[in-house]
């Protein structure tokens, strides 16, 4: 098992080094010249050129990549001319509220989704089940930003229970403490999530509901409410496990709508100003540490699951 | 043939539940245990091509929801690409006098705040959110069925090198890629298919590479190599059309994907640009419309949306279970 772990972050290093060259090269040809773009338009040739030398960007691609990759090692995001901060200082100041937009959405999805699965999947093909699956599909097929607007008018506009806005303090804490502003944007996040990992789970546990040793647990007289507490479950958690560990790129693109939408200022919505600005060294920070979360997402689900399963220990 | 562990089981041609970015990795839903052995161990009878399409598309028609979907898709596109014909609303000349109108003789469905009439702007919207949605599936599913088609057929240290770059290009987060994309690139509805399908073959590719590695060690193509079959006529006659049922259930959800990822670009600000437009684009300014009470502008649209991309995933999940030999048997 030791083997295979080691294995695994081998691969994910490999990964790493790969999405990190391939990113930078995409953002290379999407803006070969930052000069002109932080100059603007208007700029003389010569001034882009000048500035283009004065930044190392004339140099040959391969030593700007190591010269990045480099930094990067060092905990240097690059500069960004467009904020006049460095982008390590921009991260460090929105990092918080996005965490903790995305980890509440995701606790909340959990906790909502394992229950409404299990007692789907207990109760199949009854009226209930079918209004639940219903209601999976139709928040699957929705956009979440369309959600979030339905939440809006009902929610704020109309009953008034909720602001239209997220909560705008700097410190992490007072954000915490804003239940109120928090509801609305923490729930659209979460229901998207919500909606397949309770097909997930109801799926998983219909496949452990036929399995012998349900049987097994019925057949020696265990209550119902026994079996499904502490055989299935437990037995349902694990896919559950990998399950959120690969749903990092949703939840990543999902902190870019919901944030966009409640005006909330974190990572996402720094990277759709970015992308206003033209201020790529900040967009291709942030892509960057979007695919790391999603390598180590990846990871941990299979290492998770290895350690969690004896049966798939290789 | 090897199988590295953490690339995707071969034995998997459903997709998760879950949100379009989810879909890049799939997982076995009894927790990865099956392994690709199992797959090609059962299923040892061959049938004939056509009786195995035919019962597909019996069994395909039973299902209620999928001939719903069949039939909203079509009315949506009718709607859509016909409908221009006998209505004609203005969607491209800004007219401030005409602005916010609520529904009413001239506009059913009002006017947004430029004077456009919405009900024209959502045919003319949807037929960009179809069209690019079919075009970026397309180029989707043809890069993925070579590339996968290809390594798979490779083995080795090629298809190793080929699926590892599948890899990287997965753990890049698709959206944060799309939106720098097609902000620079992705203005008119070729374009835009272009940046959306060049970033979605990676599933398909998968999938493919993983039926074929299947389909290579059973008794019918293991009987053509005997016969003295050439490669070629391995991989056409073979392979590619037993992989089709995966590439077929897969480039409906593809749709499906696309016309959500091209809202979710819209709704940011950074979708098609005038004088196209799509769906999510009309949404963009939808949190202001509410407020002012403008819900004309708002909830036609959206409903379009959701209701398209259901019909299209009612559609996909009917052919999964229509083409999954392994499913009907049981």
């Amino acid at each position: 098992m030791t083997a295979y772990i080691l294995k695994r972050i081998v691969s994910a290093i490999l990964v790493t080094i790969g999405v990190t060259i391939v990113t930078y090269l995409l953002l290379h040809i999407i803006s070969p010249s930052p000069g002109r773009a932080v100059l603007g338009l208007h700029a003389s040739q010569k001034a882009v050129r000048s500035w283009n030398k004065t930044h190392g960007y004339d140099r040959p691609i391969v030593v700007q990549f190591a010269a990045y990759f480099w930094k990067l090692l060092h905990g240097n995001f690059g500069y960004s001319y467009k904020e006049d901060q460095t982008v390590a200082a921009l991260l460090a100041e929105n990092v918080g509220r996005s965490a903790y937009l995305s980890g509440a959405s995701l606790t909340l999805a959990i906790v909502v989704a394992m229950p409404v699965g299990i007692w789907q999947a207990i109760r199949r093909n009854k009226p209930s089940d079918y209004v639940l699956t219903g209601a999976a599909f139709t928040l699957y097929s929705m956009p979440s930003f369309f959600l979030g607007l339905l939440l809006i008018q009902a929610f704020a506009l109309s009953l008034h229970w909720f602001p239209v806005e997220a909560a705008q303090q700097t410190g992490i804490l007072q954000v915490i403490g804003n239940i109120r502003a928090m509801a609305l944007p923490i729930i659209t996040l979460a229901a998207v999530s919500m909606a397949a990992y309770s097909r997930y789970m109801r799926s998983a546990a219909l496949d452990n509901l036929a399995q012998d040793y349900i049987r097994l647990a019925r057949a020696k007289g265990l209550p119902e409410r026994t079996v499904y507490l502490r055989h299935l479950l437990r037995n349902s958690i694990l896919p559950m496990v990998t399950l959120i560990g690969l749903s990092i790129p949703a939840l990543l693109a999902g902190n870019i709508i919901v944030e966009t939408l409640f005006n909330y200022p974190g990572l996402g919505l720094l990277f759709i100003t970015a992308l206003q600005n033209y201020d790529y060294p900040v967009l291709l920070a942030l892509t960057l540490i979007g695919a790391m979360a999603t390598v180590v997402g990846n990871l941990l689900a299979d290492v998770a699951l290895t350690v969690a399963d004896p049966r798939i220990r290789l | 043939m090897t199988i590295p562990e953490h690339q995707v089981r071969p034995d998997v041609e459903d997709r998760p539940e879950g949100d379009f970015a989810l879909v890049q990795t799939a997982l076995a839903p009894n927790g990865g245990a099956a392994s690709g052995a199992g797959a090609v161990a059962e299923g040892g009878e061959v049938q004939v091509l056509a009786s195995g399409w035919r019962l597909a598309l019996r069994s395909f028609l039973e299902n209620r929801l999928a001939v719903v979907g069949v039939v909203v898709v079509v009315l949506m596109v009718l709607f859509c690409f016909v409908g221009p014909l006998f209505y004609h609303g203005n969607y491209l000349v800004a007219n401030p006098i005409f602005a916010n109108q609520a529904p009413g003789a001239g506009h059913p469905l009002g006017t947004d705040p430029n004077g456009f009439d919405v009900l024209a702007q959502i045919m003319h919207g949807g037929q960009a959110s179809l069209e690019v949605g079919f075009f970026a599936a397309v180029i989707a599913t043809v890069i993925g069925t070579i590339w996968g088609a290809m390594a798979g057929l490779a083995g080795g240290i090629v298809d190793g090198i080929m699926m590892r770059f599948v890899d990287v290009l997965l753990s890049i987060p698709f959206l944060f890629v799309v939106l720098i994309l097609a902000q620079k690139y992705g203005a008119s509805i070729v374009d835009m298919s272009i940046v959306l399908g060049v970033f979605s073959w990676l599933v398909p590719s998968r999938l493919v590479r993983g039926e074929v590695l299947t389909l290579r060690v059973r008794d019918f193509v293991s009987a053509a190599n005997v016969m003295g079959a050439s490669r070629a006529r391995v991989a056409f006659r073979h392979l590619i059309p037993n992989a089709l049922s995966v590439v077929i259930v897969n480039v409906t959800f593809q749709v499906a994907d696309a016309i959500l990822a091209l809202a979710f670009l819209g709704f940011l600000g950074f979708g098609l640009q005038y004088p196209h437009i799509d769906w999510g684009d009309m949404l963009s300014g939808a949190e202001t419309a509410l407020q002012n009470g403008y819900w004309w502008q708002v909830y036609p649209v959206g409903a379009a949306l959701v209701i398209v991309v259901m019909a299209i995933n009612f559609i996909g999940d009917a052919l999964r279970d229509a083409m999954d030999v392994r499913l009907r048997r049981r």
